[in-house]
């Protein structure tokens, strides 16, 4: 597989959010604004390529039945840093994130990409895998914020595009189901297109 | 590919993780410690600036603490000219939809609210986070309200704030907060009087 596969297909055809669903829980619960989906979706992107470089490095030296620990301990070691240097450099983006950066540990797609695809490649390899379903995690997340914002709040990145309140059944977590359920079938649909 | 999943190899290899973790966490911590407490101080002192009317003191120096009905207040007294010139008050309520909302109110000398800041809260994004004045006009209605005269409870409980649309409990919070630090104010105030 080469190597630009690699990355094209975590974007389309293996997406996280749309095809292989996974990582739901920040997904529905980041997604209130075009901008935080976007905030999430990096922090995640940053998390997902150290975490499969170096599980891919050690992959070979871990007994398989403590892997999943060992490869959560590594995760978890990576979101504590990447908490620290926003808390210290970027307090304003910490400030609108810091709840959900905990989550991103819990988050399978960071896990299963260390146990389907890390653990059983090159290094090189793994590390553009991360960066690949990366970007689709992040673009998935930005789409659906976007949205939300948009039918929830009448705007656009924080720009006023509708008068009035919106619709605020899309800021709450009911309207991110339903908002998620279509953008899921849009998806589909022009994936088998 | 694995090594073989024996218990002398297991223990090792996640002791060996485990340490090498701490070890990397231990060090970010280090490094990040002084740019996380200034990033905190300058955010505090940010909100200082920000609803207190002029001043050339650093309040923040000045500070202390006060008690009003067993809850603890932080008080940012400001002067201009050595003459006293309002005070920040630091107060939190734990009556938000999501947690403990932390806000900065700045007070002219005659009770009068200048301006408000919000520090820290966990609302819901998009309803009850209306209350920052970043995101929407909610806190702007008591600037220049004095809450002597005027009736910190939201409409629906008979006072004369207009609420943030579905989040009344958030706003009832924050109406709470304020009547937390004026009750604050009044007492440093007659302190503060008295040292004139």
């Amino acid at each position: 597989m080469s190597r630009l596969r690699i990355i094209t297909k975590g974007i389309i055809s293996g997406n996280p959010i749309f095809v292989l669903v996974l990582g739901m829980c920040p997904t529905l619960g980041t997604t209130t604004s075009a901008v935080n989906g976007l905030g999430m979706g990096l922090a995640t992107t940053f998390v997902l390529m150290l975490s499969n470089l170096v599980i891919s490095l050690i992959a070979g030296l871990i007994p398989s039945k403590v892997r999943i620990p060992s490869f959560i301990v590594v995760i978890a070691v990576f979101v504590t840093v990447v908490q620290l240097i926003m808390q210290a450099y970027v307090p304003a983006l910490y400030e609108t994130l810091g709840l959900f950066i905990p989550l991103i540990v819990v988050n399978c797609i960071v896990l299963g990409r260390a146990e389907a695809f890390a653990s059983k490649n090159k290094p090189l390899d793994s590390f553009l895998d991360g960066l690949g379903s990366g970007i689709g995690f992040t673009l998935g997340l930005t789409l659906l914020g976007a949205v939300r914002e948009l039918l929830g709040s009448g705007a656009f990145f924080g720009w006023k595009m509708l008068p009035g309140d919106g619709m605020l059944v899309f800021i709450l977590a009911p309207g991110a189901f339903i908002a998620l359920g279509y953008l899921m079938v849009l998806f589909n649909k022009f994936l088998k297109a | 590919m694995a090594r073989e999943s024996n218990f002398r190899n297991m223990f090792l290899c996640l002791l060996i993780i485990c340490l090498g973790g701490s070890a990397v966490m231990g060090s970010v911590y280090l490094i990040t410690y002084e740019p996380i407490a200034a990033a905190q101080a300058a955010k505090v002192n940010q909100a200082i600036a920000r609803v207190l009317p002029e001043f050339d003191n650093v309040p923040a120096l000045e500070a202390y603490q006060v008690l009003v009905d067993g809850r603890q207040v932080t008080v940012y007294p400001a002067q201009k000219d050595g003459v006293f010139a309002g005070a920040a008050i630091e107060a939190v309520t734990t009556r938000g939809f999501g947690g403990p909302i932390k806000v900065m109110v700045g007070f002219r000398p005659d009770g009068t609210i200048h301006n408000t800041a919000v520090i820290s809260h966990t609302e819901t994004p998009g309803l009850g986070d209306k209350m920052d004045p970043r995101k929407s006009d909610f806190s702007l209605q008591f600037q220049g309200k004095n809450p002597g005269t005027f009736r910190l409870a939201v409409k629906k409980d008979g006072g004369q704030v207009d609420a943030i649309t579905a989040a009344t409990i958030s706003s009832r919070a924050f109406c709470d907060v304020l009547d937390l630090a004026y009750r604050a104010f009044i007492q440093t105030d007659q302190k503060e009087g008295g040292k004139q």
